[in-house]
């Protein structure tokens, strides 16, 4: 979460330079800025990601010299899953207490024209972007332990593509409906990642 | 008003002695020790011993041959031992700390977001006697500078003044003088509280019941503090005081002089627990070689307090010292180590008579926790505190300081384990999070909200 919140305090120092730096009153150019901050911001959380992959290896190799049995107590997936999702924690968090603390006090939604739909679809948007940090957060680990540098490369990409897709975002239909497909397909692909498989499902089920 | 003003004297004192990390390595009373620290301090004597039982000198070869062998080891594998009981139980004090730091922050947070009483301002103490209504930006900095070095001299003198108290053996005015600023604490702020939260939700309450209450509350706790009480509800009552105090400062502490008094505080703090001559370090060593506590009125402590009466036994077996230092180790470790460890440690355990080990050991099954001082709560959450009222009514700034204050907390505990000694908590955490409040308050909110009126996620 520290991690997380570094890197948005680096992006949001990017995007206040250069809105300062930028003409305050042409509209789209902020918005391009915006998009450029947003981008920016991606960019650095995935890169932060990858600093604390490094020192969590250099601490699981720590535990493990430590250890009994010369293997650390705490698996790396069980690390990948943890940071994963402390990152959606911290990452959701961020982006709805504001909005859930307004809205307890009196007021209209979309009185000025938006969508009169905005608490829900954000509160859909915000559980889908914390369980995505999460699935992230375990293919991530994953393939820079392996290596599989492709692998990187697609969920780096497929940030930027959700993050994307929210810029769409009074059109609901374009923005939400991918976003959940998204967030299927990244789960299931973190599943099989971790090692799970249908057999393995089967087997929870009936409770062998 | 003027009686806060009055009163204050005391209420200035619990905040001198609690600005310290303890992580004493003298084993005075064995349970009053912190697991690290002790466990850190019993093994190393253990090496000690046994390196001079297994005679590394070359005049015993012959002698020491036999252990000799067994004794590097023996040494690597107790070392192995240490580290990873170190690792294990600084993750463990790492959690039996943030529980108590987070439920502190969390009740500020609640009452300054709820209750209107503790962000109004109404005036402010005799300590920071500058007002900041002025005009121009710079007499506002000045006066706020002059406010915090008041504060801090006061702070400094009332540390230097209890030492002095600590090492004359005063300890009857130190006592009276503790149980005066909690019985103020307990009694007076806590009926105030009260008051203000049955306003802010308009419940009527009778005298009568508020006596009651207030009576039974403000009772229990001082026998909880000052006296015995089962754990849990002493660390409950450590945390409502600090809680209570850190809303007193928010209230009465202007705007900028609050901050300047948190990163001044924290320099103090660095300076009085690290420098030789400073009071904090002086206190803990004085007690330490005294083998005392230190009262309890004073430090967070997260495992078993134990009361006078426990300690007679230590006194009698006192030139059993060393000894019953390893074998507490030996029987808190037989629980939680490995069958190998066991085996080494049971035959040095035989020289030593039984019996009044034995009551030891059974003391020693509890776990031993990390002292945290009070005024390190308090000025955690003044920081919480200030963030949530004065952050342009933002929930960013005030979790993203507490983040940065936790992960202050981590990297303290984490230094303890590798200094083993008394270390100072405010400076890191503190540092930590009066950067992130004034980062995100200036830097990520508007970036932040930007992005939520568009409903952008990132």
């Amino acid at each position: 979460a520290f991690f997380w919140l570094v890197s948005l305090l680096l992006a949001s120092l990017i995007w206040f330079i250069s809105v300062h730096l930028s003409n305050r009153e042409d509209a789209k150019l902020q918005y391009s800025l915006l998009i450029f901050g947003a981008a920016v911001s991606v960019l650095l959380q995935e890169a932060f990601r990858f600093a604390y992959f490094k020192l969590l290896k250099k601490a699981d190799e720590g535990l493990a010299m430590i250890s009994e049995d010369g293997r650390s107590p705490i698996s790396l997936r069980q690390m990948a899953y943890v940071s994963g999702l402390s990152f959606g924690i911290i990452s959701g968090v961020f982006s709805v207490i504001n909005i859930l603390a307004d809205s307890i006090g009196p007021g209209i939604v979309g009185i000025h024209g938006d969508s009169p739909y905005y608490f829900i679809t954000s509160a859909f948007l915000t559980m889908a972007l914390v369980l995505l940090h999460t699935f992230w957060g375990v293919i991530f680990f994953d393939a820079c332990e392996k290596r599989r540098y492709w692998c990187l490369g697609l969920v780096v990409a497929s940030h930027l593509l959700t993050s994307g897709l929210t810029f769409l975002n009074p059109w609901y239909e374009a923005s939400l409906g991918p976003i959940f497909i998204i967030t299927l397909c990244t789960g299931l692909w973190a599943f099989f990642t971790a090692g799970g498989s249908f057999r393995n499902v089967l087997k929870c089920l009936s409770c062998k | 008003m003027i009686t806060f003003m009055n009163n204050s004297d005391s209420e200035e004192e619990p905040c001198n002695e609690r600005t310290s990390l303890m992580s004493a390595e003298s084993p005075p009373v064995p349970s009053y020790q912190d697991g690290l620290q002790a466990s850190e301090a019993g093994e190393a004597q253990a090496h000690r011993k046994r390196r001079t039982g297994g005679s590394r000198s070359p005049n015993n070869v012959a002698d020491g041959d036999m252990s000799d062998s067994g004794v590097p080891v023996r040494e690597s594998a107790l070392e192995n031992e240490e580290e990873e009981l170190t690792l294990k139980y600084g993750a463990k004090h790492v959690i039996m700390l943030f529980v108590p730091v987070t439920l502190c922050m969390i009740v500020v947070v609640a009452t300054i977001k709820s209750v209107r009483f503790y962000t109004e301002k109404n005036g402010q103490l005799i300590y920071t006697p500058f007002s900041e209504d002025t005009p121009s930006v710079g007499q506002r900095l000045l006066n706020s500078v002059l406010n915090t070095i008041i504060m801090i001299s006061v702070i400094v003198v009332m540390t230097v003044f209890l030492v002095l108290l600590y090492k004359y053996r005063c300890y009857k005015f130190i006592h009276g003088w503790l149980i005066l600023s909690s019985l103020m604490l307990l009694f007076l702020f806590t009926y105030i509280y009260l008051g203000e939260v049955l306003k802010t939700y308009n419940v009527a309450m009778d005298y009568p019941t508020l006596f009651l209450i207030i009576w039974n509350f403000g009772a229990v706790g001082m026998i909880c503090i000052h006296w015995k009480g089962p754990l849990q509800l002493q660390q409950a009552y450590l945390i409502m005081i600090s809680a209570l105090m850190a809303l007193v400062f928010i209230k009465y502490l202007p705007e900028w002089s609050a901050w300047v008094i948190l990163g001044a505080i924290s320099i103090y703090d660095l300076m009085a627990v690290l420098c030789p001559k400073g009071p904090l370090r002086m206190l803990v060593e004085t007690a330490q070689e005294r083998n005392e506590p230190i009262f309890p009125a004073l430090i967070y402590s997260s495992a078993m307090m134990w009361t006078v009466g426990m300690a007679k036994p230590d006194t009698a077996a006192r030139r059993l010292n060393q000894q019953t230092w390893d074998a507490a180790e030996d029987g808190r470790e037989n629980q939680s180590s490995p069958s190998h460890a066991n085996s080494q440690m049971s035959e040095r355990r035989s020289p030593v008579p039984t019996r009044p080990i034995n009551s030891f050991e059974e003391l020693e099954e509890e776990e031993r926790g990390v002292k945290l001082g009070l005024g390190d709560f308090i000025f955690y959450s003044v920081l919480v505190g200030k963030a949530a009222a004065t952050a342009s009514g933002d929930w960013n700034t005030t979790l993203a300081c507490f983040v940065a204050i936790l992960i202050g907390l981590c990297l303290t505990l984490l230094l303890l384990a590798v200094f083993k000694k008394a270390l100072p908590a405010l400076p890191i955490s503190i540092t930590f999070g009066l950067i992130f409040y004034f980062s995100t308050d200036n830097l990520v909110r508007p970036f932040m909200d930007t992005l939520a009126s568009h409903q952008l996620y990132i």
